[in-house]
């Protein structure tokens, strides 16, 4: 029963996590119908900016001109690279690919950066642990629900009530007419990224915090995890994207949890169950669990 | 009339025979360095074709393709050795290439179903459930180590360093001149089928659908089957290029199949043109032959260290990374038709300004065909 719990607080954590990756998937997503393949670079290069600083800075100086510098680099990708390209559909597919090329480039510099290193990042929370009735938690895992909860939170907000979040949404359902009606695209697709690099940065915080051993050069290919939390939503839904990333973070957390059961299907099938668990779900709704199905007009 | 298209036909075919012919002599001048690019870029530019008849002509982005490489490669080092069926060779590289096909047609629930960016991501787990399963299933594919790969033979002639020697006009033929040949065989075949099946009627019913799908729908194209279909296709390409791959490998190992391979392979496609077998072709000669010339020229080219120096300097895998990151935007920004359309727009202004001041004087002569590049209709891209 501990080791239940145990999992289902592990995966709550791992989930709220990968909802701040996920969300910034669909951020962009719905701005701009671009798929972000250099979001697990941007994350790296949040995780690396705060390693670099929090000795100088310390840590909330550090991780608030992360957050910046990340959000800037983001919405500066997507306005002076990607935004060169156009707005129609067409164009987003290409620029999908622009951005595999752009996280080449910014991976290879960070690796070479970092190397072989194991960085710290000077989190408050450290490797200290909290007793919750019958299971420890690590107080990094109850900052990363509580974090991520209340910038979701606010995330969703922004989305309902400001006239970004309305722009934004009316882009999304029909560009064209958006336009027409006065929304600067441009703008508010920058606004968009800026958003999503600002999550990717704050997610890499809690990718190193304890349990982790710290960032490390592979840390942002645990965004790729956050693919399928995003998909099994659906691509342009938040909510889904929540729900999916929920869903994903349980399945990781409970394959690990119960490796020892689960051993038929190898050693370290918890790296890969997100993908099946994808499969399974686009086997039975093909636009994830929240998207919609949309009539094509000719 | 009919004298100018036999003309154009003779014409045409004294170009292919010129290309074969040169694209033979390499073995006989360059070193076995040379011939080991050629031979990767060979397995590369068959992978990057079939991956381009499912991106760039039925509109489907796959991740996948690195899975579907290491079906073929895995495929016939265990058909053809021990432990597996031991079978020949020569019926282990068929049955590979169908094992890749099949395991595409296993997909084809979610490939027929699933479309664009969604397909992208769902074959995305293709290649991390592969990488697992070749780790996992030591018996057959011997874990993290890989396995050696059992050398072709064709009828009592092997394609190894000897047995038999083989010596042609004065040059030794070892495994790099031998392969080298087996992979020019395996790319014609790639390119003449591949052509043929873009001008077939299921290849005009896949650009159709690419364009669109409704009314592809509504004209008669079954739209789930012929999603199926390209994906089988495009896997049974991938197959035979990494048979040819395990070939000049010798040995496969789990790690080179990961998610990287897989975006070289939509690298190259993107970087040659999407849609077009030569695009495809000349995006996998350059990414594959980047890297390895790279790193081989290091210490000639400035602001690059040479491997194993000092820590933090820029290494030429680093800088052949930057390179080829960049090329990816520079191309897509600047060229989104990729090398192909380059080229393309070359030709046509080289032509026109060749006909230009001929046709002037003289009014009977037709006028030169319109800019290929306006007539052609937008390119869809993945």
């Amino acid at each position: 029963m501990t080791d239940l719990l145990d999992s289902l607080l592990g995966g709550l954590a791992l989930g709220a996590v990968y909802a701040l990756v996920a969300l910034g998937f669909v951020v962009i997503f719905k701005a701009s119908g671009v798929l972000n393949f250099a979001h697990g670079s941007l994350l790296l290069l949040g995780g690396y900016l705060v390693a670099v600083l929090h000795d100088d800075l310390g840590f909330a100086g550090a991780l608030a001109l992360a957050v910046i510098v990340t959000a800037a680099l983001a919405g500066a990708l997507d306005r002076f690279l990607l935004q060169r390209g156009g707005h129609d559909a067409h164009s987003a597919h290409v620029q999908t690919i622009v951005t595999i090329g752009v996280d080449i480039v910014l991976l290879t510099e960070l690796a070479r950066r970092i190397g072989g290193d194991l960085l710290t990042l000077g989190d408050p929370w450290g490797d200290a642990v909290t007793e919750l009735g019958p299971v420890t938690v690590a107080d990094s895992r109850l900052a990363a629900i509580v974090v991520s909860a209340v910038v979701i939170g606010g995330v969703f907000a922004l989305f309902r009530f400001t006239s970004w979040g309305l722009s934004l949404r009316a882009a999304a359902e029909d560009m064209e007419a958006a336009a027409l009606m006065g929304v600067r695209l441009g703008r508010v697709r920058a606004g968009a990224w800026c958003l999503a690099g600002a999550l990717a940065a704050l997610a890499a915080v809690f990718l190193a915090a304890f349990p982790a051993p710290g960032l490390e050069r592979t840390t942002g290919q645990i965004a790729l995890n956050a693919f399928p939390a995003a998909i099994l939503g659906g691509l342009a839904s938040p909510t889904g994207a929540l729900a999916g990333s929920l869903v994903i973070g349980l399945t990781e957390a409970l394959v690990v949890g119960y490796q020892s059961e689960l051993h038929v299907l190898g050693e370290g099938f918890g790296d890969v169950a997100p993908y099946a668990v994808m499969l399974l779900v686009l086997l039975v709704r093909p636009n994830g669990l929240f998207g919609a199905k949309g009539a094509a007009r000719v | 009339m009919s004298d100018r298209i036999t003309a154009l036909l003779t014409r045409r075919r004294a170009t292919l025979l010129t290309v074969a012919v040169l694209l033979c002599l390499p073995p006989f001048y360059l070193d076995a360095f040379w011939l080991r690019i050629g031979l990767f870029s060979m397995a590369a530019a068959i992978g990057a074709v079939g991956l381009a008849l499912l991106s760039g002509t039925a509109g489907q982005l796959s991740l996948g393709h690195a899975f579907f490489l290491a079906v073929g490669a895995y495929g016939y080092t265990w058909l053809a050795g021990d432990p597996g069926p031991g079978l020949p060779t020569v019926v282990a590289v068929p049955l590979a290439v169908l094992m890749a096909g099949l395991a595409g047609g296993l997909f084809s629930p979610v490939a027929g179903r699933v479309k664009g960016i969604y397909l992208g991501i769902a074959t995305l787990a293709l290649v991390f459930l592969g990488h697992h399963v070749l780790l996992t299933a030591e018996s057959v594919t011997g874990g993290f180590n890989g396995r050696s790969v059992p050398p072709l033979s064709l009828g009592g002639f092997t394609f190894t360093a000897s047995d038999p020697e083989l010596t042609v006009l004065g040059v030794p033929f070892g495994a790099e001149e031998r392969l080298w040949f087996l992979g020019l065989a395996l790319f014609a075949l790639t390119w003449f089928t591949a052509r043929g099946l873009l001008r077939s009627r299921p290849g005009r019913a896949l650009a159709a659908l690419r364009d669109s799908e409704t009314a592809a729908a509504v004209m008669g194209v079954d739209v789930a089957r012929h999603r199926s279909a390209a994906f089988v296709v495009s896997s049974m390409y991938a197959g035979l290029a990494g048979v040819l791959l395990a070939l000049a490998f010798r040995r496969v190992v789990p790690d080179y199949f990961g998610l990287v391979l897989s975006v070289d392979y939509l690298a190259m496609i993107v970087v040659g043109g999407l849609g077009s077998v030569a695009g495809a072709t000349a995006g996998a000669v350059f990414v594959t032959a980047l890297p390895l010339l790279m790193t081989r020229y290091a210490d000639q080219l400035p602001l690059v260290a040479a491997p194993g120096s000092a820590e933090g300097a820029v290494g030429p895998t680093e800088a052949a990374r930057y390179l080829y990151g960049a090329a990816i935007v520079l191309v897509l920004l600047y060229a989104p038709d990729g090398l192909h359309g380059l080229a393309r727009r070359a030709r046509d202004r080289l032509r026109r300004r060749r006909t230009t001041p001929t046709s002037a004087p003289d009014p009977a002569v037709p006028s030169p065909p319109p800019p290929a590049a306006a007539a052609r209709p937008k390119e869809h891209t993945p």
